[in-house]
């Protein structure tokens, strides 16, 4: 009943064509977005911008990258963590030779290298699938994450081997560096992440989406109706490093102030992973609920004693979190395999024909 | 399908239940101080955080219990769980910072180099004691960021100039190979720009031996490298399993123990015990007392271990990590008396915090008043010099324990000053536009 599409007729090829074609899902989007650009900004504090929304965003972006990749395209890939620290001393580099431009203008071009290495490192998946083909990624991520430790011109030379974000303003505001405040950030975070994810909804339902999903269906077929793999596989490499360079840089520049190549390390490459598969391989909407869940969770888990009255020791906070987390993940990935994204979808049918269960 | 339905609406209560609370306002506390510790009791780095994270927290509880607080005002204590890792270590600033901390702790290189530029904004003093940026203690430059009693370059200068003793005098060092086996880190990286210094002043040969930190416990590629370089001495910048392994591995290749020389961080009991008899010889700085026989540990023992208020293992009081974390927060409380002292405020704040960092003086006077004698060397932090080049010992192990090996000596301040002024300034320059000192020197 609340999702009943009865009455919504679609009499021309554009509201076929829209990207929300219902009228619950439009106006459900437009709820979101408010949320997120005016009740969010108005009543969070900074601890909740800067430790939950700006991580999650960007988590959500990264997840969204390698979402194109493995999601879309099916190729399996653990370099995540080392393509987003290529986008994050990408941007540190441009931003050194550059100091004048729009730091916005060199996170979005900081991409472009990140596309450009994960393309190079996706030249392999035209001979080799699935797992041989996620440890070639795999050698991607050490290879990369042993540059940013031994070639001390992408951290300018710097004695502690760190990033640190330099001091930017832009029309006035300060958004990068310790003065930015939590809103600038969190706007300049969400204006990237949901103009990525706009555009991204657009090119998967196109051609080139299209043309993935075939190579991740059933690659020969998808070559005999003239598909050419190579260069469609290389585009998903080239697309989703780009996004995860994006996310990689803003992860520094609008979060951390500052980076260590530990930060880009394995654990990043599975932490994105774990968020696209718990969220729904396949599913714009499925990266943010996944990066939700991965990264707001243990955050809220924390707080939960505290809030409750116990008085229980850090440490054990934290190992109990950790339990906790991880039997959840158990749980839904045997309740339901196809990740947030297919509950959200089971929910939605129900809603369809509510109160009259089939 | 019925089940998993409630269970998705359950959770998402809870999390919106979550959501309101971490949304409402920090209430503050006006009739206490704040002192929120950042501490790793869980990672890699545990073996050694533990220590560091009781010690810390049982001398300010003893405060609490003995003397009611500091002035007469109880600390408000609460421990953050970082787990060394600087994005959780980020996110425990966040949360704490605006309940009023009056200073934070860090404890990792990794983290304090996040948190430096963030303290002046929003006033809050960072003590990095013995860790973090060396270029740090010019306050000129820093007004924010403490590393008393040393850096990291006094410490590497105190051991090249105590292997110099051993050699005879400095100008002997010439020809010889010191190889320096460090955490691939910030903090394993930070002395290299001075041991390079020093090796071409001295004319003796660096050898690097860098270990990953997802490769610490794994380094015997390293040590065959050593064993292949035979340098005449070793130098280890390690921390957490690091430690423990690297002197496994040198007990292994049979490098002997007396010419391996350890920072402050290597120093623990755990790290020398890992060689057992074998270990015999290890060397390590410190500047933080051996054993237990100090009255402050006393009353440690008396009004928080025997009360039941810790978590300690009454066996680990004494250890050379427990009392780097007593050492620590000495230099909290006397932080704050002195705020107190100078601005007439019970509930001091930050910035006060701050003022009464840089006017610290734990003089001999005042160790033996606090049952501190002999516990540290007398430390005073000027407005220009935040961590004061202070001396520091030699602690040698015996096979069963720390034992103080060598006097106090002071580091190279001549090569050490003007090397941490040239890196301030050079690091304000990579920051553009770094913020002046805003805040006067008293004096």
């Amino acid at each position: 009943m609340f999702y009943r599409e009865a009455g919504q007729f679609k009499t021309s090829y554009k509201s076929d064509q829209a990207l929300f074609p219902i009228l619950q899902d439009r106006i459900g989007m437009i709820a979101i977005l408010l949320i997120a650009f005016v009740l969010v900004p108005a009543f969070a504090n900074d601890f909740f911008l800067t430790s939950i929304m700006i991580p999650f965003l960007v988590f959500s972006l990264a997840a969204i990258g390698l979402n194109v990749l493995t999601g879309y395209c099916g190729q399996l890939s653990l370099g995540t963590g080392a393509f987003m620290g290529v986008g994050a001393y990408a941007a540190y580099k441009l931003t050194s030779i550059f100091p004048d431009a729009n730091v916005i203008v060199m996170v979005l071009v900081s991409g472009v290298f990140s596309a450009a290495i994960g393309a190079v490192f996706g030249l392999p998946s035209l001979r080799i699938k699935g797992l041989y083909l996620a440890v070639t990624t795999l050698a991607a991520q050490f290879f990369l994450e042993w540059c940013f430790i031994r070639i001390p011109w992408l951290y300018n030379y710097n004695a502690s081997g760190a990033i640190e974000v330099p001091h930017r303003e832009m029309l006035g505001v300060v958004i990068t560096g310790a003065e930015a405040t939590p809103i600038a950030r969190y706007f300049a975070v969400l204006s990237i992440t949901a103009l990525i994810a706009y555009l991204m909804a657009n090119v998967l339902r196109g051609r080139f989406g299209r043309s993935w999903m075939m190579i991740r269906d059933m690659d020969i077929a998808a070559e005999l109706m003239g598909i050419r793999p190579l260069r469609t596989k290389l585009m998903a490499f080239a697309v989703s490093s780009y996004i995860c360079g994006v996310a990689g840089a803003m992860m520094v520049f609008f979060w951390l102030s500052a980076a260590e190549p530990s930060s880009f390390n394995i654990r990043l490459s599975f932490q994105i992973l774990f968020m696209v598969i718990l969220g729904g391989l396949g599913s714009l909407g499925g990266a943010f609920m996944g990066a939700a869940f991965i990264w707001i969770l243990p955050v809220f888990l924390k707080f939960i004693p505290g809030i409750m009255g116990f008085n229980v020791a850090a440490e054990t906070v934290q190992h109990a979190t950790f339990m906790i987390v991880g039997a959840l993940i158990i749980f839904f990935l045997i309740a339901e395999p196809h990740g947030f994204a297919r509950l959200w979808q089971i929910a939605k049918q129900k809603l369809r024909v509510w109160p009259f269960p089939y | 399908m019925k089940h998993i339905r409630q269970l998705a609406l359950g959770t998402a209560v809870a999390v919106g239940i979550g959501l309101t609370g971490a949304m409402a306002p920090a209430a503050q506390a006006q009739d206490s101080n704040y002192v929120p510790l950042l501490t790793y009791r869980t990672g890699p780095y545990a073996g050694s955080g533990i220590h560091i994270a009781n010690g810390m927290h049982d001398y300010l509880k003893m405060l609490n219990e003995r003397d009611g607080g500091i002035g007469g005002v109880k600390l408000a204590l609460e421990e953050c769980e970082t787990g060394y890792d600087a994005q959780k270590g980020v996110e425990c600033y966040e949360a704490t910072k605006g309940k009023g901390a009056l200073v934070y702790n860090p404890y990792s290189t990794g983290i304090t180099l996040q948190l430096i530029p963030k303290a002046g904004v929003d006033k809050i003093p960072v003590l990095s004691m013995g860790y973090g940026l060396s270029a740090a203690a010019d306050g000129t430059t820093f007004p924010w960021i403490f590393n008393v009693p040393d850096t990291y370059w006094d410490g590497a200068s105190v051991v090249i100039k105590y292997i110099g003793e051993q050699e005879g005098g400095l100008e002997n060092l010439k020809g010889k190979k010191i190889g320096y086996i460090f955490l691939d880190a910030g903090y394993g990286r930070e002395p290299i720009p001075l041991l390079e210094q020093l090796a071409e002043k001295y004319g003796f040969e660096l050898l690097q031996y860098p270990v990953p930190g997802a490769e610490m416990q794994n380094q015997s590629s390293q040590w065959l490298n050593v064993r292949r370089d035979r340098p005449d001495y070793m130098v280890m910048w390690g921390w957490g399993a690091m430690n423990p392994t690297a002197i496994k591995e040198a007990v292994k290749i049979r490098y002997p123990m007396d010419k391996f020389i350890g920072v402050w961080w290597s120093a623990g009991d755990d790290d020398a015990a890992a060689g057992g008899q074998d270990a015999k010889g290890y060397k390590a700085l410190n500047f933080s007392g051996v054993g237990r026989e100090f009255g402050a540990l006393d009353d440690i023992q008396k009004h928080v271990i025997d009360a039941g208020l810790s978590t300690t293992d009454p066996e680990t009081i004494g250890g050379t990590l427990y009392n780097r974390g007593v050492l620590n927060s000495v230099i909290i409380a006397e932080g704050i008396r002195t705020a107190q002292e100078l601005t007439g405020k019970k509930a001091i704040t930050g910035e006060d915090m701050r003022l009464g960092l840089e006017a610290l003086n734990l003089d001999e006077a005042r160790l033996k008043e606090l049952g501190l004698e002999g516990f540290a060397h007398p430390m005073k932090v000027t407005c220009e010099d935040h961590a004061g080049g202070h001396p520091v010992f030699i602690q040698e192990w015996d096979g069963q324990e720390w034992q103080q090996a060598s006097g106090w000596i002071e580091p190279m301040t001549d090569v050490v000053r003007p090397l941490l002024e040239a890196a301030a300034k050079e690091y304000a320059e990579k920051n553009a536009p770094w913020p002046e000192r805003t805040e006067p020197c008293p004096n």
